[in-house]
């Protein structure tokens, strides 16, 4: 369980985390979606004692993180990929940290295996890729068998074998009943992972639910239909109470009657239907809608005064 | 790697009521000694350690006989073999001070400081294991280092130069005090390290401060300079080495006072610094 309570950070003159307040409950996946530079790591970092917030609290099991007894028996945290030192074997780094907790060193062999890094045990972590250290840094965060799990962006650099396997070992956590916040920027991953959604945007809370409700939610549906008699079509459905957008390729885009109302009414007003299909909006849609007004840095999609080519001109935040 | 998919298998419960209930200073000690062990640079800075320290006795040890005939009688008055032979403890004290910032610098660099901090989150007390353990280290090695110096030099400085032996007055001190003086100031650029987070930065501060200052000091008006040389770590560290105290042209502690002022640097760093880590973001 991990409960977030008004939650706030500053630096300088940007709020980083605006008083920001969610639980995450164990027994399943919660996804922590938000743009670029919306506050998520800074938000684990505060979970996890690292940054201490201006205002508010973070707890875990009910106490702040400082104030467990034995850290990594209770929560596991994989933050930043490569966060090793570089000279050091995968073997120490996770030794290092079993001891400090007084962990049994076969824990370390065990997660190595579970993660399987056996192999390069004692190679030292410099030589390792993206995608291993991550492997590494999600055996870390099992280390201590613990009951609440956070995994910042963990699939960040890994091949779409490696994406499916965290996407599998983040569902067999919370179905042992382990809490498991996992953040990230993509939605479409997270319609896949998480069964509960955190969402945020420049530090706030924007939404919270589960998944299915998300995209219930979020997700306009709309009817597209077309017929050589577009206009008759359409003063009929604009009759109907309708709201109807003329497509460039002659279809109408038609939203507020469902599939069968819009047949219907093409049917009484005699026009011949060319095509008659329900689109929706995709979830990545949905998550950008949701977020426009909250993304910290946009592509400039307007040309430039200095008439360079526009696709020069799409600069992007990291 | 192997690239395998491997199936998510429960874990294997902690074995409640055999373990501790919270975090125990002695394996958190025993969690920065994997650390300082785990790494190359900790065995090359030591390697060096004892390449330069050694090797700077033994090369004074081997060539002073031969150019006493030409040394001036004043200076075979004032001959000291034991400063001659653990002179190069200063090449020891510059690398020590690297391995103490590195040892806290590189968590900063590399991360690990984030991983360190949400295994350990009492962060005074990651400091103090980190403080004790490198300490200790830093003390036997440099204790190891100022007698095998003086041996070997003491062995190669034959006549007609003078040689000392432990037991004459002073000697003793000179030796076991050296390796003294590298384990403190290894601690002062630990502090040092912990106040400013970054590895180039600390060395500065610390080469700065036992190299560089010394020499601004001397370019200041003769009162000032015999005022506040005496308290400069280099200073300090070199009374502490020298037997006969005439060879001095300035003013200085007593080898004990000295050494005491340079304890009290130490504690200041890692005061400060343990205060801001506390304080500070990790």
């Amino acid at each position: 369980m991990i409960e977030v309570e008004g939650l706030t950070k500053r630096y300088k003159d940007t709020v980083a985390v605006d008083d920001l307040s969610f639980a995450i409950r164990p027994g399943q996946v919660t996804g922590f979606l938000g743009p670029n530079g919306s506050g998520k790591s800074t938000t684990m970092r505060m979970i996890m004692g690292l940054d201490a917030p201006d205002a508010g609290q973070a707890r875990i099991n009910g106490v702040p993180y400082r104030q467990l007894g034995i850290p990594l028996r209770e929560v596991g945290a994989l933050l930043e990929a490569k966060a090793i030192h570089p000279g050091r074997s995968a073997f120490n780094h996770l030794r290092y940290l079993a001891v400090s907790n007084d962990l049994p060193t076969s824990r370390v062999e065990e997660v190595l295996g579970l993660v399987g890094l056996t192999e390069v045990a004692r190679k030292r972590v410099g030589t390792f890729s993206l995608g291993m250290g991550q492997r590494l840094g999600i055996a870390a965060a099992l280390l201590g068998d613990p009951g609440v799990l956070l995994f910042d962006e963990p699939i960040n650099g890994l091949d779409p074998e490696g994406i499916l396997w965290v996407r599998n070992l983040l569902k067999g956590l919370a179905a042992e009943g382990r809490t498991v916040l996992v953040s990230s920027h993509l939605m479409s991953e997270m319609a896949l992972t998480a069964d509960h959604l955190v969402v945020i945007g420049r530090g706030r809370l924007l939404s919270t639910g589960s998944v299915a409700g998300f995209i219930a939610e979020s997700s306009q549906q709309f009817v597209r239909v077309r017929s050589p008699r577009a206009d008759d079509l359409r003063r009929a459905l604009v009759a109907r109470g309708a709201t109807v957008v003329k497509e460039a390729d002659g279809a109408l885009t038609v939203s507020g009657l469902t599939l069968e109302a819009v047949g219907d009414v093409a049917g009484a007003a005699g026009a011949y239907l060319h095509e008659l299909s329900l689109q929706s909006a995709s979830l990545e849609e949905a998550f950008m809608e949701m977020t426009r007004d909250s993304v910290e840095y946009r592509g400039e999609l307007t040309a430039p005064s200095d008439g360079r080519p526009l696709a020069d001109a799409t600069a992007s935040g990291k | 790697m192997t690239i395998t998919t491997t199936p998510v298998r429960p874990v294997d419960p902690a074995p409640a009521g055999t373990a501790p209930r919270h975090l125990r200073a002695r394996s958190v000690a025993r969690a920065e000694w994997i650390k300082l062990r785990s790494v190359r640079s900790t065995w090359w800075t030591l390697a060096a350690m004892a390449v330069l320290t050694v090797g700077i006795a033994a090369i004074a040890g081997a060539t002073i006989p031969g150019r006493w005939a030409s040394m001036s009688a004043l200076d075979r008055l004032t001959f000291d073999p034991t400063h001659v032979s653990l002179q190069g403890l200063l090449f020891s004290e510059l690398v020590i001070g690297v391995l103490g910032v590195l040892v806290m610098s590189a968590e900063y660099g590399t991360g690990t400081i984030r991983a360190t901090l949400a295994g350990v989150p009492d962060r005074p007390l990651v400091l103090a294991a980190k403080a004790g353990v490198f300490a200790a280290v830093a003390l036997v090695v440099g204790e190891v280092l100022s007698f095998v110096a003086f041996f070997v030099g003491q062995t190669l400085l034959t006549s007609p130069a003078t040689h000392a032996t432990l037991g004459e007055p002073g000697v003793l001190r000179a030796v076991v005090g050296g390796g003294l003086v590298v384990a403190v100031l290894g601690l002062l650029a630990l502090g040092l390290a912990t106040v400013i987070r970054h590895t180039a930065g600390a060395i500065t501060a610390f080469v700065g401060l036992l190299l560089v200052l010394p020499i601004v000091i001397q370019a200041l008006p003769t009162s000032i300079n015999q005022a506040i040389g005496k308290f400069l770590p280099l200073n300090i560290s070199d009374t502490m080495i020298t037997v006969h105290h005439s060879a001095l042209a300035s003013p200085a502690l007593s080898p004990w006072a000295g050494f005491a002022v340079l304890c009290a640097y130490a504690a200041v760093a890692l005061g400060a610094g343990g205060w801001l880590l506390t304080h500070r973001d990790a």
